[in-house]
């Protein structure tokens, strides 16, 4: 009885501290991170909770939310090729300096700004 | 003996790998098998459609893959635009790329590229190593950097064109190398090339000089 009620009552007292004040943008953004359309950071990267095979072309993102704050996490989503020329990241939030864009995305990031901030709120709980 | 072995480990090491190594057992089988292969329909139409259009000029094909894409007059031709010199079949229709597949498989085994040199597809180099589209990548990007690693489900090939036309399961249906270069143009959110356009002529002519010494294997059959 003991440990049922400390097992019902560890994860809330948990929970301020963690994702209760991000919860609804970090739950679009594991949507954003895990689905086949936006960002489908599956493709290339191993991510902690995937139901379906995972690509190995980037690193996996497990305990990414330990290794970079916020801030760095967007810097990388908006445009890795910041910190590495070479990346074969996708530049999800750059528009300028691309080439050849289709005209159905010219001008157009791959995410949104807000759609950016919900998937660093997803990747911020992955400790 | 040592030394031998060095140097056949570093030429194995240096050679470019097909795409039939990429795939499964069941694709490898399904392409080795001439009564299994789908690619084999659009080969048999394509005999028939040239024993009655081609044939009075050319009474064989033997070899003459292996000699595709080239250069005539400083212009890539590949395979497709030969066949079209004389018919007026469409793009990706069955009547191209029935002819066009047989004229491969009179090849199947000979090597690619042998008659290209680098100053020849330096165009085409430089369409495969210029980054385009909103994903801003380059051909490179995948098929040298990444060769081998996980794409989602899928092994990144080293993406060598001597297996089309090639029927691929994901088409269900025999499609040319132009078709699969405008494929990788849309994944990367780029502007789609005309079929026939400079800039896919140009890539197959250099992806042939890239993966030269590998055996045509047309139809093949990728997933």
């Amino acid at each position: 009885v003991k440990h049922a009620v400390l097992a019902v009552l560890l994860p809330l007292t948990a929970l301020p501290f963690t994702s209760l004040s991000y919860s609804a943008d970090a739950e679009n953004g594991r949507r954003i991170a895990l689905g086949k359309m936006d960002g489908n950071c599956l493709l290339c990267h191993a991510i902690p909770g995937a139901d379906r095979p995972a690509g190995n072309i980037g690193p996996s993102l497990s305990g990414v939310g330990a290794k970079y704050s916020r801030n760095e996490l967007r810097e990388r989503i908006v445009d890795a090729s910041r910190f590495n020329a070479k990346s074969v990241m996708p530049p999800y939030g750059r528009t300028d300096g691309l080439h050849e864009v289709a005209a159905q995305y010219r001008g157009k990031p791959v995410l949104t700004a807000a759609e950016i901030d919900d998937l660093v709120a997803f990747l911020a709980t992955l400790k | 003996m040592k030394l031998l072995v060095l140097i056949f480990v570093t030429t194995v090491w240096a050679q470019a790998r097909s795409g039939i190594e990429y795939v499964s057992p069941e694709i490898r089988a399904l392409q080795a098998d001439a009564a299994q292969n789908p690619g084999m329909l659009w080969v048999d139409s394509g005999a028939k459609l040239f024993a009655r259009e081609c044939v009075s000029c050319h009474a064989s094909m033997k070899g003459v893959a292996a000699r595709y894409p080239r250069l005539v007059h400083g212009k890539v031709v590949d395979l497709e635009a030969m066949v079209r010199h004389r018919t007026a079949y469409a793009y990706e229709t069955d009547e191209l790329l029935g002819l066009t597949a047989f004229v491969a498989s009179q090849s199947r085994g000979e090597l690619i590229g042998r008659d290209l040199t680098s100053d020849m597809v330096k165009k085409g180099e430089a369409e495969y190593f210029r980054r385009r589209g909103q994903m801003n990548l380059a051909c490179t990007h995948c098929h040298d950097a990444n060769a081998g690693k996980k794409l989602g489900g899928e092994t990144v090939s080293e993406g060598q064109p001597n297996g089309y036309p090639a029927y691929r399961l994901e088409w269900q249906k025999l499609g040319s190398l132009q078709r699969r270069l405008r494929a990788c143009m849309y994944g990367v959110h780029a502007e789609m090339p005309d079929y026939g356009s400079e800039v896919l002529l140009d890539l197959e002519a250099y992806l042939a000089w890239r993966g030269r010494g590998l055996p045509i294997e047309s139809p093949a059959v990728r997933r």
